[in-house]
């Protein structure tokens, strides 16, 4: 995973709450087998008219936010499928950074595995990060994570908070499965001991010939 | 020892490293995979040199992206193809079990789970699917993930989480006659919203909880994602342990007699506190309808559609506004003055035996309106299938002019050829009325079976309770 520490780039607002995973990566687009080039597809249905030209009206093809890599969103900010397809879109668009008043748990989760930074702020501060956009073409902002904080040029500067742990994970980039497995004797552990808590875990009867009906 | 919730016992249960500041490991008991999420998770576990480390507790199926028509025939939709092809190589490298489109156990991973007795209270069960919340109506702790979380367990048979704060759901009171679990659920997240839960689990509670059958508590627990929270569980007790005996993966003989002990300490303790309390009172529920865009623009089937204008807040009235455009409908129209083009029964939500039955006896006899295009019965797998055909309910839907179809996700998500068409309106018992959820420019309706089954009937949605069927319990 790209490890991230700061990055200053320009933002792009979509002014909407509960903008759900399924509006991020459609539905056709989630049996394709790669990790990979979900950027094409991110918010497909808003942004593309049928026959696959852009929607103008969609605020992403409004050539004021083309290139932009920070993301302005609303409350409850991916929430419903917890397809990791939306992170995987949001990301290879260009988006590195996320900040919306809040997240569903999720893909806030699914972040933290890509290399995105989601930022919670307060909605006053999200409000006025959506006015400063809209009235400045171009507006920029730095996210630090080391500082936690994401500031302008023009003297902004504002804090937020985010957990010691994923602050180490993204700045390091770290595989967190090569973290688990470092506690492989504990774990293997806990297997021995599992029967005596839950008697019944392990004895499962073969399904195979099962009659269709019980 | 302090009082705890069921939460807090089944994680502690499960704990094997927990720290401050830093997320816990947890073991996890059964991970089921389909073949929606699993594909990068597994190409992953490859690249990176590392084996399945529990195939023994991971369980496959193929069920988002399957058809419901004639399996026998070619896949044509060649990434459905690769996905099926992937899943059943993935598995059999590993010796993961696959119950596959043709095995006589498919079905949707969360109606087979609990099924065929994999899912067993007091264990942690994750899916990468965020509706695996359902298997929370047997006490345990259950979960969706992402794909790279899915790799995690595959490789760890762990999963590095952060606790969650509990809150009380309790829903006192009896159940009026014609409303259902469904409508239950939907009145609670029409009560807290779609944001509410987030960083929770939901317990649910109260007579109204307690008096549901295994199923009905599926359903509720089902939908706890809808409500932000990624958990919801129900204690177990002796409608669970019925349900459980006999299953194909439960303990036998006195096995089981020792596993209802152990099942049965699981409840939250007197005095265990939650986080947050909502409490609603059964008796003032009425039948549920969804109008908008999310499961919380919700209201009651008496009501009209609401006035943007209406809403506090100014979010509010922008999203509650633009769900009225995209669904076609003005401020003030009543619910069951709404006109239908198809109707869905299915999904993990609402597609099992009891969903079925209920349906049936609403349209038993009856025919589907003549302005309805399509009329849907997609069991949550073969084994409903099987047992709905041998008590005939197929013939009743086919008679009534519904389709009936083999099991999978089907039109509450679309993935295979089951769409809803641009533009027009359905009665759905799945779990989300997103945009485009069962189709580009498709217009759900969230309700309950007997609903579904008697807007089908009308072509409109109706009060249930005027329906003198006992299918409306």
């Amino acid at each position: 995973m790209q490890p991230f520490s700061t990055h200053t780039g320009m933002v792009a607002p979509v002014d909407r709450v509960n903008v759900d995973t399924d509006q991020m990566i459609p539905k056709q687009f989630c049996k394709l087998l790669t990790r990979e080039g979900y950027g094409k597809f991110l918010f497909f249905d808003w942004r593309y008219l049928d026959g696959g030209k852009p929607n103008p009206e969609f605020i992403l093809n409004w050539p004021r936010y083309h290139g932009a890599s920070i993301l302005l969103a609303r409350a409850n900010f991916g929430c419903g499928s917890s397809r990791e397809h939306a992170p995987w879109g949001v990301l290879d668009y260009g988006f590195r950074v996320v900040i919306a008043p809040s997240f569903a748990d999720i893909f806030y989760n699914n972040c933290f595995k890509n290399g995105i930074l989601p930022v919670t702020l307060p909605d006053q501060q999200v409000d006025d990060l959506f006015r400063r956009t809209e009235q400045n073409p171009g507006y920029r902002l730095t996210a630090d994570l080391p500082n936690q904080t994401v500031s302008d040029d023009h003297g902004l500067k504002l804090s937020f908070e985010i957990g010691a742990f994923r602050k180490e994970i993204l700045l390091k980039g770290l595989d967190d499965i090569g973290l688990s497995l470092q506690h492989e004797a504990k774990i293997t552990a806990y297997e021995k001991g599992h029967p005596q808590h839950t008697p019944v875990m392990y004895t499962p009867v073969d399904v195979k010939n099962l009659a269709p009906a019980k | 020892m302090p009082s705890r919730t069921m939460y807090e016992k089944i994680w502690e249960a499960h704990l094997i490293r927990e720290e401050p500041e830093a997320p816990a490991l947890i073991y996890i008991d059964r991970h089921l995979i389909h073949e929606g999420t699993s594909p990068q998770a597994f190409a992953g576990l490859k690249a990176a040199g590392r084996k399945v480390r529990r195939p023994d507790l991971t369980f496959a199926v193929m069920d988002h992206s399957v058809p419901t028509v004639d399996r026998m025939l070619p896949i044509l939709d060649k990434d459905a193809a690769g996905q099926f092809d992937a899943l059943e190589r993935n598995c059999r490298e590993t010796g993961v079990r696959l119950f596959d489109m043709h095995s006589a156990n498919q079905g949707i991973v969360h109606i087979i789970g609990p099924e065929l007795g994999i899912t067993q209270p007091g264990q942690t069960i994750v899916c990468g699917d965020s509706h695996t919340s359902t298997h929370g109506a047997f006490g345990a702790l259950a979960f969706g993930i992402g794909t790279s979380e899915v790799e995690h367990v595959l490789a760890t048979q762990c999963l590095s989480q952060f606790r969650s704060k509990a809150a009380h759901i309790v829903i006192n009171g009896k159940r009026p006659h014609g409303v259902t679990a469904k409508d239950l659920i939907l009145a609670v997240i029409g009560k807290i919203g779609i944001a509410d839960g987030i960083g929770h689990v939901f317990e649910y509670a109260g007579e109204a909880i307690r008096g549901l059958s295994m199923e009905g508590r599926m359903t509720i627990c089902n939908m706890s994602i809808e409500g932000g929270a990624r958990a919801g569980m129900v204690a177990p007790d002796g409608t669970t342990f019925a349900y459980m005996e006999g299953r194909p993966f439960v303990p036998r003989g006195k096995h089981f007699q020792s596993a209802v002990e152990y099942w049965k300490t699981l409840t939250s303790d007197p005095g265990a506190k939650f986080d947050t309390t909502v409490e609603l009172n059964a008796a003032e529920i009425a039948p549920q309808v969804t109008w908008g865009t999310n499961p919380g623009m919700v209201t009651s089937v008496t009501s009209r559609v609401p006035d943007p204008a209406a809403f506090p807040h100014t979010d509010e009235q922008k999203a509650a506004a633009h769900a009225l455009e995209y669904m076609g409908l003005k401020p003030g129209t009543l619910i069951v003055d709404i006109p239908l083009d198809r109707v869905f029964i299915g999904s993990c939500t609402n597609s099992r035996l009891e969903d079925l039955r209920a349906a049936a006896r609403v349209v038993a006899g009856k025919k589907i309106a003549r302005t309805l295009k399509q009329a849907l019965v997609v069991p949550g797998s073969r084994v409903v299938k099987a047992e709905a055909e041998k008590e005939g309910l197929d013939k009743v839907f086919r008679a009534a002019g519904f389709e009936w179809r083999d099991a999978g996700c089907s039109m509450c998500i679309g993935m295979n050829d089951d769409r809803l068409p641009a533009g027009e309106r359905c009665a759905s018992t799945s779990n989300r009325n997103f945009e485009g959820r069962q189709g580009k420019g498709g217009r759900t309706h969230l309700v309950s079976p007997i609903m579904a089954a008697a807007a089908a009937i009308a072509g409109h949605f109706v009060d249930i309770r005027e329906w003198n069927v006992d299918g409306a319990e």
